[in-house]
């Protein structure tokens, strides 16, 4: 055949084995110094959070009456310690937990139920879109902050109430960029050839709509991790999340605010761990988007 | 069909069901109208009549070259025989059965019609392999993953692309030609047997060109294939059709054997089409006057026949009525044109 | 353009009747009966059932939404039952104090922001560039409760500049343009200026970094104008976009203020819902975020009408 020979001469083609886009993506990603480092303290503060009950040096519940508010490198007391003598390091330990899992739940609940919504109204187009993303403007109507403190006002105080009152404010941020991804896939050449060989709907979405809309839908999700810590926190520093005695970032912000005329660095501890891991999410979120947005 | 047969489609093997006499496709009063409808809170839009009466058949075994410039309904038809998109009136009959009947469903008839696009790149999926491209069609179809795979190298290696080093590639490590063979491939691999060319090898560079049209004609010998040639490239056209459709402002404005119709155009629109084409002949040159300005605006479309404002032959008579496609000379050579119809009245008649 | 006013207003009733129904559920989603939620713990039976009527809780749940919505377009958000005074000019009053800060935090954050902006579009990859990208991914990151609690111990604990909590001398509860109350609002606004900072320089900076790039300013440049002249060109052209993100952000903040208002005790719509969430006070909590979110949309709605006045490239008819 002609056409063979042509083709070997004419386009030779690379020798370099093939990496699928999520291959090039990681490469790029490692050779990103800031991406790396805030993906280690991220590492970290889950490992310490994870591995708390070896690692804390005391018991986060038992507090002392006469050792409140000791300094940061008090003998026993690496970082201080509470206005109940609590140990901090223990304290910040163990409330790295509650604090991930209130902050992380619900990104990914959210990133479920806004993807489905959203993939689902932009495939089908037409006005159960209309319909959809139109509901999903009312919620945009509410500044985040606010939308979550109203329901979890409404809810009342709670893990749980917290969890579902922050999934409820990013469902529809979530549900509207993966809408705006799949209307864009959805008119793409091959999903239309897809069309065409006979496939249904359901199979075009997951071979062919999935692969290529998860990756920024996913992006767009990291990047909510550092918001959602922050109002999670957020909650529980105003009462509407954890309840005492439980550690918790925000709670134990609210709790040490008496302490900011004795022990000021103590008190303003949580508040760093929240910013350091709300920083270190975005840093890393950053470096993932421009990671993907290389055009392969 | 010799090695790699697909999945036997459940409409039987006896696939050519009118004889070699019945048209492939036939398409009658073919009718597509874009625009926004009126509804709540918006006004009725304006309203682009990309196709507008079209009719046609395509024997079987042929290759019809459609041409056109740019918006003139050529692309909006392929998507219409495609059912990509809904026709607003007229009939597509495929070997003799209506499509979407109970003799023929929708299903049915997409395994024997597949479609090349024109942009290489945007109809490849970026996150499948070539193998896993081509093996998606046999796949919904019921092919086992073995089965489906097979096909795809034996497809790969037919569009010349060796099998074992381009099966694992991503779309962006190949070059536009690579693509479009995956393309060429995808489309195969129901063993449809019409298939429609979108300007499929438009994008492509002159030299590449060249060697896709080839494989082209190769492959319609080899799988026995019918071709819809969509172009705006005459030379093209030309050389791979055996009849020619040539489309003015959603309608046909001549219809016609590709020797003849190139030789002799009998409308004034090819005449200049093919006026204003280069040409390395300086014999050749015609003294038609060539195309000039953009086509006037399918939405308010000039009464009468609609290339009327830019024909050098227009009288009075073309701003009032619209031609038909009447026949001009051998065979079936058409034209919607008042000069071809001699009671017409067309003062260039007398002349 | 009138035409075009018209078409966002219709096309934001929806919005505004969407934003009133989740209002009105923000009642009905609290646990236990809503009746027992709007009413004191002490309340008579007598009391409740007339509250049940007026309320009409008996009845279907559409029709509920009618009424409330009927008595919400007069005017009337219900009577707060902490101060069993109308919800109306509690939140009114509390909203006039926070616009006041998160206006002044608006525009701390503005001007701050547009120079960050600015020197970091016009100087792209230099040590200003990086230092403004990362203040503005410290303005997104940072927990701005714990900012606020870090500045009071920083200025009042330890420095003993600025008073650390309230809106004046006193627990005044309004606001006024003196010296005395300046000085109570300095540590609130510089606190919350921090987001719409980062958000606007950000913004600043892909701005002026893309009109820069594009061929007109190198004609300009080519045909002889001076620096001063490009930068004006550059401002003109970056204006209408910075304001709008300006004109959002001022929403976003008088929304979201609730917990700096904490952390500063300041007298407003936040400090307001706060003390609403914890005396159970429901309809002063649906009576707070309603406004809230209704002057959420109606700014966005003027930010985007005065876009699209402002920019000649934006048509939109």
């Amino acid at each position: 055949m002609a056409a063979i020979a042509d083709s070997v001469a004419l386009e030779p083609a690379p020798t370099k084995p093939s990496r699928g886009y999520w291959g090039s993506v990681l490469q790029r990603l490692r050779r990103d110094p800031v991406a790396m480092v805030a993906l280690g303290v991220i590492l970290l503060i889950v490992l310490a959070a994870v591995f708390a009950p070896w690692i804390a040096p005391a018991d986060p519940f038992k507090g002392s009456m006469i050792r409140r508010l000791r300094p940061i490198g008090t003998p026993g007391y690496p970082l201080g310690s509470d206005e109940l003598g609590r140990d901090m390091l223990s304290r910040l330990l163990y409330g790295g937990r509650l604090s991930l899992f209130l902050g992380v739940m619900p990104v990914i609940l959210a990133f479920g139920i806004g993807s489905t919504i959203g993939i689902v109204a932009g495939y089908l187009g037409g006005w159960i879109n209309t319909v959809t993303m139109r509901t999903i403007d009312v919620f945009f109507a509410f500044p985040s902050v606010l939308l979550a403190i109203a329901l979890s006002g409404a809810l009342g105080a709670g893990i749980l109430n917290s969890i579902v009152s922050l999934t409820v404010v990013f469902v529809p941020q979530i549900a509207r960029v993966a809408e705006s991804v799949t209307t864009q896939i959805r008119t793409r050449d091959y999903v239309e050839a897809a069309r065409i060989s006979g496939a249904g709907g359901f199979t075009i979405v997951r071979v062919h709509v999935l692969g290529n809309v998860l990756g920024p839908i996913f992006v767009y999700a990291t990047s909510l991790i550092s918001v959602s810590m922050i109002l999670a926190s957020g909650l529980s520093f105003l009462g509407l999340g954890v309840r005492p005695p439980e550690p918790e970032w925000g709670l134990m912000l609210n709790t040490l605010r008496t302490a900011i005329y004795n022990q000021p660095l103590v008190a303003a501890l949580p508040g760093a761990m929240i910013f350091l891991t709300s920083i270190s999410f975005n840093l890393f979120s950053d470096g993932l988007r421009s990671a993907m947005e290389v055009r392969q | 069909m010799i090695i790699g047969e697909p999945a036997p489609p459940p409409g039987g093997p006896t696939r050519d069901r009118g004889g070699p006499g019945q048209p492939l496709l036939s398409v009658k009063g073919l009718i597509k109208h874009f625009g926004q409808k009126k509804g709540f809170l918006t006004k009725a839009g304006p309203v682009v009549r990309a196709v507008d009466g079209v009719d046609f058949d395509v024997a079987k075994g042929e290759t019809l070259g459609i041409v056109g410039e740019s918006g003139c309904g050529k692309s909006t038809t392929a998507r219409l025989v495609m059912q990509i998109i809904k026709p607003d009136a007229g009939e597509i009959l495929f070997d003799g059965e209506a499509v979407g009947s109970r003799a023929l469903e929708l299903n049915a008839f997409r395994r024997q019609v597949q479609m090349v696009f024109q942009d290489s790149y945007a109809s490849l999926n970026p996150r499948l392999t070539v193998e896993d491209t081509i093996a998606f069609g046999p796949r919904v179809h019921g092919a086992t993953r073995r089965a489906a795979a097979t096909r795809a190298h034996d497809l790969l290696h037919r569009v010349g692309l060796e099998p074992a080093r381009f099966a694992g590639r991503y779309p962006h490590e190949l070059s536009g030609g690579q693509r479009q063979r995956v393309n060429i491939a995808r489309a195969l691999a129901l063993d449809p047997r019409l298939l429609i060319l979108d300007e499929a090898v438009s994008a492509l560079d002159k030299s590449v060109e060249a060697q896709v049209l080839n494989l082209l004609l190769d492959l319609k010998d080899e799988f026995g294939l019918t071709y819809m040639f969509i172009s705006h490239d005459l030379n093209v056209v030309r050389f791979m059709s055996n009849r020619v459709m040539v489309m003015y402002l959603g309608k046909v404005a001549e219809f016609g054997p590709s020797e003849a119709l190139f030789e002799t155009p009998r409308h004034p629109y090819t005449g200049a089409l093919l006026a204003s084409m280069p040409s390395m002949d300086p014999d050749a040159r015609t003294e038609v006057a060539p195309l000039a300005g953009d086509p006037p605006n399918p939405i308010n479309p000039p009464p009468g026949c609609r290339f009327n404002p830019r024909c050098a032959k227009s009288a009075a008579l073309c701003a009032h009525e619209e031609p038909t496609l009447l026949a001009a000379g051998e065979g079936d050579h058409r034209a919607a044109c008042w000069l071809v119809d001699p009671s017409s009245g067309h003062p260039r008649l007398a002349a | 353009m009138l035409l075009y006013i018209l078409k966002r207003i219709v096309y934001v009733a929806p919005v505004a009747l969407g934003v009133s129904l989740v209002c009105f559920m923000l009642v009905h989603l609290a646990p236990g009966d809503p009746l027992t939620a709007i009413m004191p713990v002490d309340a008579t039976a007598e009391q409740q059932a007339e509250m049940r009527t007026i309320y009409g809780f008996d009845r279907p749940l559409p029709v509920q939404f009618g009424i409330w919505l009927g008595k919400v377009l007069t005017g009337d958000l219900g009577v707060s039952i902490a101060t069993g005074r109308p919800v109306l000019g509690e939140v009114a009053r509390a909203v006039k104090n926070s616009l006041i800060l998160a206006a002044v935090a608006t525009l701390i954050g503005f001007a701050l922001g547009s120079f960050f902006g600015f020197v970091a579009g016009y100087f792209r990859n230099s040590v200003m560039d990086r230092l403004a990208s990362a203040v503005s991914v410290l303005g997104v990151s940072v927990p701005h409760y714990w900012l606020g609690m870090v500045m009071v111990i920083i200025f009042s604990a330890q420095l003993n500049w600025l008073p650390p909590t309230g809106a004046g001398p006193g627990g005044s509860a309004d606001w006024r343009p003196d010296f005395e109350h300046l000085r109570y609002i300095i540590l609130p606004a510089i606190t919350m200026s921090v987001i719409p900072m980062g958000i606007i320089a950000r913004t600043v900076r892909a701005l002026v970094a893309d009109i820069l790039s594009q061929e007109f300013v190198q004609a300009l440049r080519a045909k002889g104008l001076g620096e001063w002249g490009v930068f004006k060109h550059v401002v003109t052209n970056a204006a209408p976009t910075a304001l709008a993100v300006m004109g959002l952000q001022l929403g976003y903040l008088l929304g979201g203020s609730i917990l700096i208002e904490t952390v500063f005790a300041w007298p407003g719509a936040g400090f307001l819902l706060n003390a609403a969430i914890f005396q159970r006070d429901l309809p002063l909590l649906q009576g707070t975020i309603l406004v809230l979110a209704m002057f959420f949309v109606s700014l966005n709605l003027i930010v985007d009408v005065a876009q699209t006045a402002l920019d000649p490239r934006i048509q939109r008819a």
